[in-house]
């Protein structure tokens, strides 16, 4: 059976810590980061490893600071 | 194995499924965290990039919060004076009908000061999309009242809510200017979800393609937030626009063409 496996990197000094990718992630994989980048906001961080690379994050970023990966994984 | 896939067996370039568009240019956007602006620049620019128009599409951008626009998208732009994008673009548009013309504009430069320029370019059936940016508020001037505050809505100028008997009813343009003629696709999109994000960029590629093929004008309007006018996190302000701004204003098209079928 194929798998979805994704992996999500953040541009965190252009993250303006609005969290919408938060409530946008269907397996809960995003988390805000206690510490803050260098304009002050806590920025998004990827948590976790059931990433699946649907791009809702990234569609709905509105600073695009998200890019996505994705490999199918035979089980 | 899968279960031995690391995050940097991942991240390679043949893996690579979603990155911001280079028709972005690469600087950070002036707008508030979370701002629906963003997301639309971004929609904008992804069309652009999907017709492979980057040397064929020229932009106007408002007044307003989205004034510089110009330094964020990597095209052709020009800046109007405060609502007079559709003049402009109407000259460009009839200049370089070769062209894909867009104009971008908010609720305080489209339905206020500008009311008479969209209403009459409407009318005449330019063949250029609007995008509309509705947010309720004069988000870019500290949140004062616009003709689309929603009544008994707080804004600065009116800190008890919007009265309607003494500042009158707010102004629903996009179904106005359904009832013109000259537009051929009229629509009210959102992007506050992925899927809203995923519709409003399929709605605006439809308005593309037809303005394009010189069909009339097309507007779409995004119902957008302004965390910072409302006073509010993003993420409340999307909950706020989902409970308060689409009751008021219905997502969906509002008037799709007649010869297109029935898949609309």
């Amino acid at each position: 059976m194929a798998k979805l496996k994704g992996a999500i990197v953040i541009d965190i000094e252009r993250c303006k810590g609005c969290e919408v990718c938060v409530g946008a992630c269907p397996e809960s994989v995003i988390t805000m980061a206690k510490g803050v980048n260098g304009k002050g906001y806590h920025f998004a961080e990827p948590t976790g490893d059931n990433c699946t690379g649907c791009t809702n994050c990234a569609v709905v970023c509105p600073d695009g600071v998200i890019t996505v990966y994705r490999v199918k994984v035979t089980v | 194995m899968s279960e031995t896939l690391t995050r940097d067996q991942i991240i390679k370039p043949e893996n690579l499924v979603y990155r911001r568009t280079p028709l972005m240019v690469d600087r950070p956007l002036s707008y508030c965290p979370g701002c629906g602006h963003g997301t639309v620049h971004r929609l904008i620019m992804e069309i652009i990039e999907e017709l492979d128009a980057q040397a064929r599409t020229v932009g106007v951008a408002p007044v307003g919060c989205s004034v510089l626009a110009y330094e964020f998208l990597d095209i052709d732009m020009q800046q109007a004076a405060h609502g007079r994008a559709p003049a402009l673009a109407t000259a460009i548009s009839r200049m370089n009908p070769d062209k894909y013309v867009f104009t971008y504009q908010g609720d305080g430069d489209l339905a206020a000061i500008g009311t008479a320029e969209t209403i009459h370019a409407c009318n005449r059936a330019e063949n250029f999309v609007i995008v509309f940016i509705n947010n309720g508020i004069y988000g870019m001037t500290g949140g004062q009242m616009a003709p689309t505050t929603l009544p008994g809505m707080k804004a600065s100028t009116c800190p008890y809510g919007r009265d309607t008997a003494i500042m009158g009813n707010p102004l629903k343009i996009t179904e106005l200017v359904a009832q013109l003629p000259g537009t051929y696709f009229v629509t009210r999109q959102s992007v506050h979800t992925p899927a809203n994000v995923r519709k409003t960029k399929k709605a605006l590629r439809k308005a593309f393609d037809y303005s394009f093929a010189k069909k009339g004008l097309c507007f779409v309007e995004v119902v957008s937030n302004c965390n910072s006018g409302w006073k509010m996190t993003p993420v409340q302000a999307n909950q706020w626009m989902v409970d308060n701004m689409f009751p008021f204003y219905p997502l969906g098209d509002i008037k799709v063409p007649q010869d297109a079928g029935e898949k609309e």
